[in-house]
């Protein structure tokens, strides 16, 4: 499976959730399937969504997703033992690890060739790392959200990205409406 | 004057309950004031664009949040500044140890010192430069008017500001 089909199969689960998604393809996919006023999406800043939704989790109470990548977790590493170390209940942060940097057209990243993210992120001291393929996403995430146990998720799949079109909504609009949710 | 105290209070009275840092060795006092208060989540970052990151998060879930960095910071932050908290519109008060001004012992801080207000003017950036110790009465004001007009503000703190380097 490629990143997505993966969304697509998740976005039940998705629905109503606060969701930070990361920058370029990722978030214009994510726009394309199932746009709501949850879903903050990231125009710009690569490697800060699991920054963002960090903040977002520890500032209130309710469960928030993170949409990360490889490519953009490798970019802001600090990321890992920050969030071993504060990691709230309500915080997922889910890896769609394809070994790629979809969004400048599939170069290669270092996780799919020697890099384990799962066990950098175990020793950056995330208590709950899970690892799963991609056809076992949808289970996974709701088990994480259910247990409401801050969860680190790291998804392998396929590379390769959709043909969806640019997001254009202003990014103060996006920024409001993801407040409204938030505060909702 | 306390200027550690006065700051935190300042931060505190203005509702600001999200605070982020990087290690720094003129503001250590004011980190370590705000890992006491218990008004305050303080929350150290790897690097400064994530600690920007956790701001615009905690902002968005419904905290006024603050950084507190180094001037060198800026040299690496500008695309965060522009992209996320410009962009998206959200206040930031960054509290910033200004090195390489007067009374500045090591040369090379004084390399990014030269072009820290020109970056920050190119940002359109409000900018404040804490000289004097009694400068620190305008903190109140400029929390209040980055709230207010929802853009990252700066705060340049130098030296002279913290009473200098003790033995020069």
């Amino acid at each position: 499976m490629i990143r997505s089909e993966i969304l697509k199969e998740i976005a039940p689960i998705l629905k109503d959730q606060l969701i930070v998604c990361n920058i370029g393809i990722p978030s214009q996919e994510l726009h394309a399937i199932m746009d709501q006023p949850s879903n903050f999406y990231m125009l710009g800043t690569m490697g800060l969504s699991s920054s963002i939704g960090l903040g977002v989790a520890l500032a209130q109470d309710k469960t928030v997703i993170s949409i990360d990548g490889d490519g953009s977790v490798l970019t802001n590493l600090g990321t890992l033992p920050t969030i071993g170390n504060n990691c709230p209940d309500n915080y997922i942060l889910i890896i769609i690890d394809n070994g790629s940097y979809g969004s400048t057209g599939d170069q290669p990243t270092y996780t799919g060739r020697k890099t384990d993210l799962a066990g950098m992120a175990r020793a950056a001291g995330c208590d709950n790392v899970v690892e799963v393929q991609d056809v076992d996403t949808g289970p996974a995430l709701q088990a994480a959200i259910d247990a409401r146990h801050g969860t680190v998720m790291i998804v392998k799949c396929d590379s390769g990205n959709a043909k969806m079109p640019v997001i254009t909504m202003d990014p103060v609009i996006i920024k409001d409406r993801f407040m409204k949710a938030v505060a909702g | 004057m306390n200027l550690d105290k006065k700051i935190t209070d300042d931060l505190v009275a203005n509702d600001v309950s999200f605070v982020t840092t990087v290690p720094c060795k003129q503001l250590a006092g004011v980190i370590e004031e705000i890992d006491q208060r218990k008004e305050i989540f303080h929350i150290p970052s790897n690097k400064e664009d994530e600690g920007m990151g956790l701001c615009a998060g905690a902002f968005m879930g419904g905290k006024r949040s603050a950084i507190i960095m180094q001037n060198t910071a800026i040299g690496v932050t500008i695309n965060t500044l522009a992209t996320l908290t410009q962009f998206y519109r959200m206040p930031l008060p960054m509290i910033i140890s200004y090195r390489g001004e007067l009374r500045e012992p090591v040369a090379c801080q004084v390399e990014m010192a030269v072009h820290t207000k020109a970056l920050l003017a190119q940002m359109h950036i409000p900018t404040y430069h804490f000289h004097w110790q009694k400068d620190v009465e305008e903190f109140d004001n400029i929390l209040k008017y980055t709230f207010m007009c929802n853009k990252p503000v700066a705060i340049l703190t130098d030296a002279n500001f913290w009473g200098g380097y003790g033995d020069q």
